[in-house]
């Protein structure tokens, strides 16, 4: 019942979110503010969670290789595939779920405590269109370019790592991450990452934008937040598996 | 000129408003007072439609609000300037971006003349140098003044205040009471101001209209609230000491 509740809640938000928005021009300017707000700042972490990501996969995968049936480019494959297919689209995905949508939960929450948004409102201002449809949009657009580095980055982590230990030489690795590469693994990822892009903003702006109370509150709806999306991400990553590449 | 009529308002099975009828002048300072949780900012709040009244009307100029159009409620909207209980600035524009806002989302003026307006605004409130202070660096009164400045940016003909003294030392309270008189005189506009501070009732109650626990009791001036034997405002209006003594010493003559 609860949750029957959230979900028409839910859709009525992004029905009134999703209007056309009252200026142009500081729509544009907010879209902006907000790709660089959610996506550039998050580079640093991106990176350094990517590199890494990429180095253990390539580990274990050539430890695990021991007998002599399995070439040893399968660590390139593999760690290309384990980067592009789960491991940039899904796992970064909950990152910025802890970064991203946590901010998002806590500054719509305090807006709605302090009455900003009726303050928005009282100017005549749909505050769910001029506060959520932005940061929307921003990390719709701004989020594959996100993961698509985080597979580069990935992938580089893992060559250095093969390469730097001499676990497997360059050449193996090189041929492993060519192999057999298909396109669509990538606009599968793409596909998950536009819809974790909404549901890592989306959800959490819904959290904010339902706050009531004070500032116990706002860490309240924040804390949710993280949590009922990660799940979300989560059961949609299966449902997305299962429908795009069975 | 604003009316309620038969204005009820309930959260789940509690009524906060009972059948409230009144009227708010133009050019008058318009107060409501009454306890916490008799249910001002509610009222207010159906005034201005951040809240949909159960059942009754909200007239402005004889025009009912809730049932207007989307656009003809932006219309109305645009002419209200609301200052909130916490000033309600936003926190990540500076004081000029606060004020500049409405200008840039519902004007076509220039750069030039939005940075007059909002000088024209931050002066009139005896503000100075504090355009490029973000909120947090503002002191409460300060916070006061600059969301007055943003209520009147856009030449309101409608001005609501709720609670704009509580949290201020006595005497920032009756410099923002008599700014909150002036600008009404000034511009020919109608005003409502919430309160529970009987030195704001006595500084600039021009009408004033008591509700307990969500019904409105009484009405009437400033003179009048002291000379009414109605049991609650007499409980209300005499609550302080300093208010007993009032009495006492009129009593006494
Ligand atoms: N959104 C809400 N949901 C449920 N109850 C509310 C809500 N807003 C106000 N109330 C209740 O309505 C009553 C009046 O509140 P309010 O109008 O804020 O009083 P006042 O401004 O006079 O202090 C209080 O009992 C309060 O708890
Ligand atoms: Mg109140």
């Amino acid at each position: 019942m609860k949750l029957l509740s959230h979900i028409g809640r839910f859709t009525l938000l992004m029905l009134i979110t999703f209007k056309r928005p009252e200026s142009w021009k500081s729509f544009r300017k907010r879209i902006v503010t907000e790709m660089n707000d959610l996506g550039l700042d998050s580079l640093p972490i991106i990176a350094v969670i990517s590199v890494f990501m990429g180095a253990v996969v390539t580990i274990q995968t050539s430890t695990n290789i021991d007998s002599g049936f399995i070439p040893l480019y399968t660590v390139g494959f593999a760690a290309r595939q384990s980067v592009i297919l789960e491991f940039s689209p899904t796992i970064i995905a909950l990152i910025l779920v802890g970064k991203v949508g946590s901010s998002i939960s806590s500054e719509i929450g305090t807006m709605r405590v302090t009455e900003q948004i009726d303050a928005l409102e009282i100017m005549g201002i749909n505050s769910a269109n001029f506060l959520i449809f932005p940061k929307i949009i921003a990390a719709v657009l701004i989020n594959p370019f996100l993961i698509t580095l985080s597979m580069a980055i990935g992938i580089a982590g893992g060559y250095a790592v093969a390469v730097g230990t001499g676990l497997i030489g360059a050449s193996d690795y090189e041929y492993g991450i060519q192999l057999d590469f298909k396109m669509y693994d990538y606009y599968y990822a793409m596909i998950k990452t536009v819809v974790f892009a909404f549901v890592l903003t989306s959800i959490p702006a819904y959290f904010g934008y339902y706050t009531s109370g004070g500032s116990v509150e706002v860490g309240k709806s924040s804390t949710t937040a993280v949590v009922v999306s990660s799940i979300v991400i989560l059961i949609l990553n299966y449902l997305l598996t299962q429908l795009l590449l069975i | 000129m604003i009316k309620t009529v038969d204005l009820y308002k309930s959260f789940g099975e509690t009524e906060v408003l009972t059948e409230i009828n009144t009227e708010f002048e133009r050019g008058k300072t318009n107060l409501i007072i009454g306890a916490s949780g008799s249910g001002k900012t509610t009222l207010t709040k159906c005034i201005v439609g951040l809240i949909k009244p159960t059942k009754g009307k909200v007239l402005y100029e004889g025009k009912d609000f809730h049932a207007m159009d989307f656009q003809e409620k932006k219309e109305i909207r645009k002419k209200i300037g609301f200052l909130f209980q916490g000033g309600a600035l936003f926190d990540s524009q500076t004081v000029e971006e606060n004020l500049q806002f409405p200008l840039d989302m519902f004007t076509n003026q220039t750069a030039k003349e939005k940075l007059d307006r909002v000088n024209f605004c931050l002066d009139r409130v005896n503000l100075k140098g504090v355009n490029k202070l973000y909120p947090a660096e503002l002191s409460g009164g300060m916070k006061k003044r600059v969301g007055i400045a943003r209520a009147i940016a856009m030449k309101p003909q409608y001005l609501f205040c709720d609670e704009p003294n509580s949290g201020l030392d006595p005497k920032t309270s009756i410099l923002i009471d008599n700014l909150i008189k002036e600008i009404t005189h000034e511009y020919d506009i109608t005003t409502i101001v919430i309160t529970h501070d009987m030195n704001s009732v006595l500084e600039i109650g021009e009408n004033v209209m008591f509700i307990h626990e969500g019904r409105k009791l009484w009405e009437g001036s400033r003179r009048e609230i002291l000379e009414t034997n109605n049991r609650e405002v007499v409980e209300f209006v005499y609550a302080s000491s300093f208010m007993q003594t009032i009495r006492e010493k009129a009593n006494l003559k």
